[in-house]
């Protein structure tokens, strides 16, 4: 049997989320076995065309030609996954989306003219239909390796969209923001990148995006209570998935 | 006379997306174009008014391989905008995990994007078909960098645990000294793969390149020194726009790096070991002489040996770092708001990255300037382009957009860093 075809893409992003496919050193040889690398520019020169099996989307769409681009991408694949808050999102980069993004270009570049982008910056899945989003600014190495083991096998992959709080409770951590009075957004954003801050003593900001059904209201009032100001819990609301609807819609509100 | 054209649209083995255009007329190099066009994603402006505490999460994000650089750079100058001295434990342990990115990225570079230049391949997985044992220990060896940065920062990729003043918690001993026995294995696996990549048959060029980079008296340069060159430039890092320029050109997102005068300079391995070659351990300057490198490298292809040489030097200090670990105690020196401007250049893998941020009163940022290597070396690379193309118009379109490509692999060009992308076209008209 034929292996299938896996294609990885990036958009606009900081490469990390491909990164952690090279980064998962004792696996990487193994999944090269088992998948027919057509398209990953970051790691191979050899191409080989389309339809794919399966395409790994990172990044976020800023332009006009890959908004055109993710549609061949999605005409080309059987299954198409977004990877990263970028792609998930539109990552930190949808800052923009709360400014003026001709006062950005004349702010960063000499010459705006030279520069075409488009005023916003957009999840994949506001483009195309998308078969699965795995979030994390990056993605976590073992959801990754999950999502292709699921994906391989033809079932849905386990990456659970309970809270951070759940990860604290599992590993044993001290709640920060009850024993330190430490703001974190760990109840209202998704695990899965393993207990990472608040396991250091520091408060989680938000990089795996809302988890399910979260009530960042609720948190706000605990947050205001800590001595946050509005423009501080806007900003703490509005970074690496400041795009994704419950995070966008409370940092709005705090404006 | 006949036109040729030579144009690879999207490189591949590189971080980001860029492209290359090359247009011959004859034997005449007409037009050489590194293009980045990776869309822009606008840090310096959607960091004003924020939070100057913020910077070293935020501008980690333009780069997954190096956010260790963009992390360092971010603190120290917000440290000194805001006046706070960082104690020599802090300091030691910011070198430490500096020591995982470099051990991780130049491996990912030499030997899974840049050997199979040589090799004639398309990647490491070829590479693995008939040497699995080399990519094994290659791949082995880029974990040890990744463990370091675990260890220290709690994640390879945008670690978490550093902060502006220095990290929220110090690592448990007993986790950093067990660091050691691979990290001592990486410096045996280092020169052992720069040895074997001694052997490459690397093509006969030389250039007389202005070197700059981070110079310390004492130790071959991560997080301090001056900023320097092989032609006399020593200036402090507050200097650095005395001298430097970012020129905005129409084929690329990314600003070009040039001296005040117009002149192109290179950064990176290359220019770190000509300039504190004395500072490498002397087992680092053995493997070179083995490798048969002198102090001074210009043979851009060759910066594959000096980045292993590298990579065994941040193995040896990143070992002894460990051994001599002692937990920073407070983990950080708070800071308070204050108005002020600050400065800081530290060694990214690929060259020097430099942050200017000022600050207001209440802490937010009010004006950010960042210089990532990579648009620094985007001048010189096309001059490279050229004179390799000149040399090589003997070979076929096919070999000579290889060898083009190649060229541009001699820097590990890290585009999205640069904000910016690349594309490679050669036209012989």
């Amino acid at each position: 049997m034929a292996r299938p075809k896996l294609a990885v893409w990036k958009f606009a992003s900081c490469d990390g989320c491909q990164l952690t496919l090279l980064d998962c050193e004792d696996e990487l040889l193994e999944i090269a076995g088992a998948l027919d690398i057509a398209h990953f520019l970051e790691a191979t020169s050899a191409i080989s065309d389309g339809p794919f099996d399966i395409s790994l989307v990172e990044g976020s769409v800023t332009t006009a030609d890959d908004a055109a681009r993710i549609r061949q991408i999605r005409a080309q694949s059987q299954t198409l996954i977004s990877i990263g808050a970028c792609a998930t999102s539109g990552g930190i980069q949808a800052l923009r989306n709360f400014a003026d993004v001709e006062e950005f270009t004349r702010a960063v570049y000499a010459r705006p003219d030279f520069i075409d982008t488009l005023a916003t910056s957009t999840a994949i899945a506001d483009h195309v239909t998308v078969d699965f989003e795995l979030r994390g600014c990056p993605v976590s190495k073992h959801q990754l390796l999950e999502l292709i083991a699921a994906t391989l096998a033809g079932r849905k992959p386990h990456v659970p969209r309970v809270s951070q709080c759940v990860e604290c409770k599992l590993n044993g951590t001290v709640c920060v923001m009850v024993a330190q009075g430490t703001p974190c957004l760990g109840p209202v954003t998704q695990a899965g990148c393993g207990n990472l801050c608040p396991a250091f003593g520091r408060g989680c900001y938000g990089c795996f995006g809302p988890k399910e059904t979260a009530n960042p209201p609720a948190l706000s009032a605990q947050l205001h209570s800590l001595g946050m100001s509005d423009r501080v819990l806007r900003d703490f609301y509005r970074s690496y998935n400041a795009g994704a609807p419950e995070f966008q819609k409370e940092s709005t509100s705090h404006d | 006379m006949t036109e040729r054209v030579i144009q690879v649209d999207a490189l591949a083995r590189v971080e980001g997306e860029g492209a290359l255009y090359v247009r011959l007329n004859g034997p005449e190099v007409e037009k050489v174009e590194f293009r980045i066009f990776e869309p822009p994603r606008f840090f310096e402006a959607f960091l004003r008014g924020r939070d100057a505490h913020e910077t070293p999460d935020i501008t980690s994000r333009i780069c997954g391989i190096c956010p260790i650089a963009y992390i360092m750079s971010a603190c120290q100058s917000i440290e000194q905008a805001m006046a706070v001295t960082i104690s020599p434990e802090i300091d030691d342990l910011r070198r430490l995990i500096y020591c995982g990115e470099w051990i991780q990225s130049h491996t990912l570079h030499a030997a899974m994007l840049h050997a199979p230049d040589f090799l004639g391949l398309d990647d490491a997985i070829q590479i693995a078909q008939s040497n699995p044992e080399l990519v094994k220990k290659a791949l082995r060896l880029k974990k040890v960098g990744n463990s370091v940065m675990e260890c220290i920062g709690g994640r390879a990729v945008h670690p978490v645990n550093t902060r502006v003043g220095g990290f929220y918690r110090a690592p448990d001993p007993g986790a950093v000294h067990a660091l050691i026995p691979e990290l001592n294995w990486g410096a045996e696996a280092a020169r052992e793969l720069a040895l074997q990549f001694a052997g490459f048959d690397f093509p006969d060029d030389e250039y007389d390149y202005h070197f700059v980079s981070l110079i310390h008296p004492d130790r071959y340069p991560i997080i301090e020194g001056r900023i320097g060159s092989n032609r006399g430039l020593d200036i402090a890092v507050e200097d650095f726009n005395a001298h430097f320029r970012e020129d905005h050109v129409a084929h690329s997102t990314a600003l070009q790096g040039r001296m005040r005068d117009g002149s192109s300079y290179l950064v990176g391995p290359l220019a770190r070991y000509a300039n504190n070659f004395d500072r490498l351990t002397p087992a680092c300057q053995a493997t070179a002489r083995e490798a048969g490198l002198g102090p001074i490298v210009r043979n851009p292809f060759k910066s594959i040996l000096v980045r292993l040489i590298e990579v065994q030097y941040a193995c040896e200090e990143a070992a002894r770092l460990a051994r001599a670990y002692v937990p920073p105690d407070p983990s950080f020196v708070p800071t308070e708001p204050r108005a002020g401007e600050g400065h800081a250049c530290t060694e990214a893998p690929r060259g020097i990255c430099y942050h200017n941020y000022r600050v207001d009163a209440q802490g937010r940022i009010e004006h950010a300037q960042i210089v990532p290597p990579t648009s620094q070396n985007q001048p010189q690379i096309e001059a490279d382009l050229a004179r390799v193309v000149a040399q090589s118009l003997d070979l076929s379109d096919k070999d000579l957009k290889w060898r083009c490509e190649q060229t541009i692999r001699n820097y590990d060009p890290c585009i999205s860093c640069s904000t910016h992308f690349l594309k490679l076209t050669v036209d012989r008209v």
